[in-house]
């Protein structure tokens, strides 16, 4: 049995009158997939703002490796190596996409004012092994044609693979992605897959992703929580929660 | 047509409105009254002339609008010398240019020329501090002057108290004036857009009135006065040396000129200016200077990266303001007289208009802009009345033809080699 990374107890949410999060609980393994599901407007991103920092949640516990990471600021919880991407992409589009590699390494370069300054030996090795470090990243994700052009000017999909690359340069140990399928091609979706497994075999990093696409759900996670109007619904494996009958009635519909 | 011909009416009378009692009324002094007369009749002819034109251009709008489009569109520069300029290795060719030049014309240029190109220089080291935290953090700062006054201060006090020489006081009042970028930074920098330009603009006032009102130790109103100029490896350019020092005439055997001591100024100015672009340049392609690229982008992209944008935001806040401690210890040792009443708010509103003009976060832009600021109203000295006039219509004219500033930059790209 692999380690628990996060866990994550009876966490709740409240934007003055509204109860958005209830009690959700939650247990990540290392080099698990985890998928959060749910209707619209159920409070999954909510759960992933409290989680990376974004929000400081009214309620509950969120353990990193035994740590308590919850109310933290969110570039230090970044920091701690939970990263996340958007679910309406979040690059900077007027760079270009190596420089958003570039951007995402900054705690890992040489930030010595001086040494910058004078261009010395030290700094410009550490500039060397963070262009070499995105270059092998561009190349994971099929990008190194576009290394040089804006951001802005990918076309989507690319431009969410690019975001994933982009956590990569963190070296995180948990990858959550906020609908890293939506707007995807069939095709698109097929590489999205693949892609996430490779970083989980070949990378150790553990998956918690919010997802509608289900065939990409029930084929690539270890397990699913489901959460409607804030509250937890159901969790277990893909196949107990296909065969759950209020998940079907509150979110999957009937076949 | 008849709301044209209404319209029309309107304007040509708000050219009235607006003209006749700035240009069409003089006020004179008749004995110890102040009376108000109509000035010459060729000014209201000029006047009436405007309104008739404004009137016909009101009313033909459409036409003259479809003849312009009708008309081959030829901008300014045709748009591919405009990329050309633009480009980051043409501009740097022509700042090494400018440089050669820089160093090479104020032997044979007048005294006076030289003594505005040092003033020039002081403008450029400002617009090139402002436009870190402006152009490239994208942080709005309206006090900018405010450190300006802290590192002039800081030199003026030293050398007054202690009698410390420039050359010690310049780091000192770099570091003053971070320092004072930096306290004031901590708690600002959680604010984002207007609210830090009103907090920033508060600064620059408070700085202000605290040395108009420690009259102790500032002297208040009065300033300070008779502070020392920069010396040469100690030797001064005044005509008798104090006890103990040198003048370089002396020393050089050369025939006593007081215009020695503009181009020597001339040339500090230069070279504290160089620095501050050799600096800028390198901050551009440093980690930082890409971090505040990136957290004027996005900045909740960034937080979600571990970037700690307080951080990043404070940097760009205390480089910034260490430059304008540099030239504001240069500016006190050129003018030797400090006063509360050098670093107004209309200080701060030239120096950003300078980044705006020349375009935000390029170096050359700013050195173009400052030029065009200080030179255009000496040169235009007996119209100094309307300065502020020209200054407004400049700004207009700006942001209808060239809303990017004059010679916007494209940023140095990092480039992966394949």
């Amino acid at each position: 049995m692999s380690r628990e990374i996060l866990k994550v107890e009876n966490l709740s949410m409240r934007f003055g009158g509204l109860l958005a999060v209830n009690g959700v609980a939650l247990t990540v393994k290392e080099k698990q997939v985890v998928a959060l599901i749910g209707p619209n407007g159920a409070g999954k991103t909510t759960v992933f703002n409290c989680l990376t920092g974004f929000y400081k949640p009214s309620g509950g516990s969120i353990q990193l490796d035994g740590q308590a990471i919850e109310g933290l600021p969110g570039h230090e919880i970044a920091r701690k190596g939970v990263v996340r991407t958007f679910q309406n992409v979040r690059l900077f589009k007027d760079m270009t996409a190596v420089e958003n590699l570039l951007i995402a390494q900054h705690r890992h370069l040489n930030t010595n004012f001086l040494a910058g300054l004078f261009k010395t030996p030290a700094f410009r090795k550490s500039e060397q092994e963070a262009m070499e470090f995105a270059a092998y990243w561009l190349d994971k994700v099929n990008l190194t044609e576009f290394a040089n052009r804006t951001a802005g000017t990918l076309a989507y999909g690319q431009q969410r693979r690019l975001e994933i690359a982009r956590c990569m340069m963190t070296r995180p140990r948990i990858l959550m992605l906020d609908e890293p399928a939506a707007g995807l091609n069939p095709k698109e979706t097929e590489d999205l897959k693949a892609l996430i497994s490779m970083l989980r075999e070949e990378h150790n990093v553990t998956v918690l992703l919010i997802e509608h696409d289900m065939k990409l759900v029930m084929s690539i996670s270890d397990h699913i929580v489901v959460i409607n109007q804030g509250t937890p619904l159901a969790d277990g494996t893909p196949e107990q929660i296909r065969d759950n009958p209020e998940v079907i009635k509150a979110y999957l519909g009937e076949a | 047509m008849t709301r044209n011909l209404k319209s029309a009416l309107f304007s040509a009378l708000l050219v009235w409105a607006v003209a006749y009692p700035v240009l069409g009324l003089k006020l004179t002094i008749v004995g110890i009254n102040l009376e108000v007369h109509n000035t010459s009749n060729t000014t209201l002819a000029i006047i009436a002339i405007c309104s008739v034109l404004m009137f016909l251009r009101v009313l033909f709008n459409h036409q003259i609008s479809a003849a312009w489009k009708s008309s081959p569109n030829m901008p300014l520069i045709p748009a591919k010398a405009s990329n050309f300029l633009t480009l980051p290795t043409t501009q740097r060719w022509i700042i090494l240019a400018l440089i050669v030049v820089a160093l090479v014309w104020p032997f044979f240029g007048s005294r006076g020329a030289v003594d505005i190109a040092t003033l020039i220089l002081i403008y450029v080291m400002l617009g090139l501090g402002l436009n870190i935290v402006v152009g490239l953090a994208g942080l709005l700062d309206l006090g900018y002057v405010g450190f300006y006054a802290v590192g002039a201060y800081s030199y003026a006090l030293l050398s007054h108290y202690f009698g410390l020489s420039f050359w010690i006081c310049l780091p000192i009042a770099g570091m003053m004036a971070a320092t004072f970028g930096f306290l004031l930074g901590f708690p600002v920098l959680r604010l984002r857009g207007d609210y830090l330009a009103i907090v920033t603009l508060g600064f620059g006032e408070i700085i202000r009135l605290l040395l108009r009102n420690m009259t102790d130790l500032t002297g208040g109103p009065n300033g300070i006065s008779n502070i020392e100029k920069p010396t040469f490896f100690g030797l001064t350019f005044e005509r008798k040396a104090a006890e103990g020092m040198q003048t370089f005439h002396e020393y050089f055997g050369l025939q006593y000129n007081s215009i020695n001591k503009v181009i020597f100024l001339y040339l500090v100015a230069l070279l504290l200016a160089l620095a501050a672009l050799f600096v800028i340049n390198r901050l551009l392609r440093m980690p930082i200077g890409r971090a505040w690229e990136a957290l004027r982008e996005d900045e909740i992209a960034c937080r979600a990266l571990g970037l700690n944008p307080t951080v990043i935001k404070l940097s760009a806040f205390t480089l910034g303001a260490s430059f304008a401690g540099f030239a504001g210890s240069f500016f006190a040792a050129r003018q030797g007289l400090v006063t509360p009443e050098s670093f107004t708010f209309i200080e701060s509103a030239i120096i950003l208009a300078i980044v705006v003009l020349g375009g935000m976060g390029s170096q050359l832009g700013v050195i173009l802009a400052a030029v065009v600021m200080i030179l255009l109203p000496e040169m235009m000295r007996e119209f100094s009345e309307y300065r502020m006039l020209m200054f407004g219509a400049l700004m207009v004219l700006m942001m209808i033809w060239r809303p990017q500033g004059l010679l916007p930059m494209q940023r140095p790209h990092m480039e992966l080699r394949k």
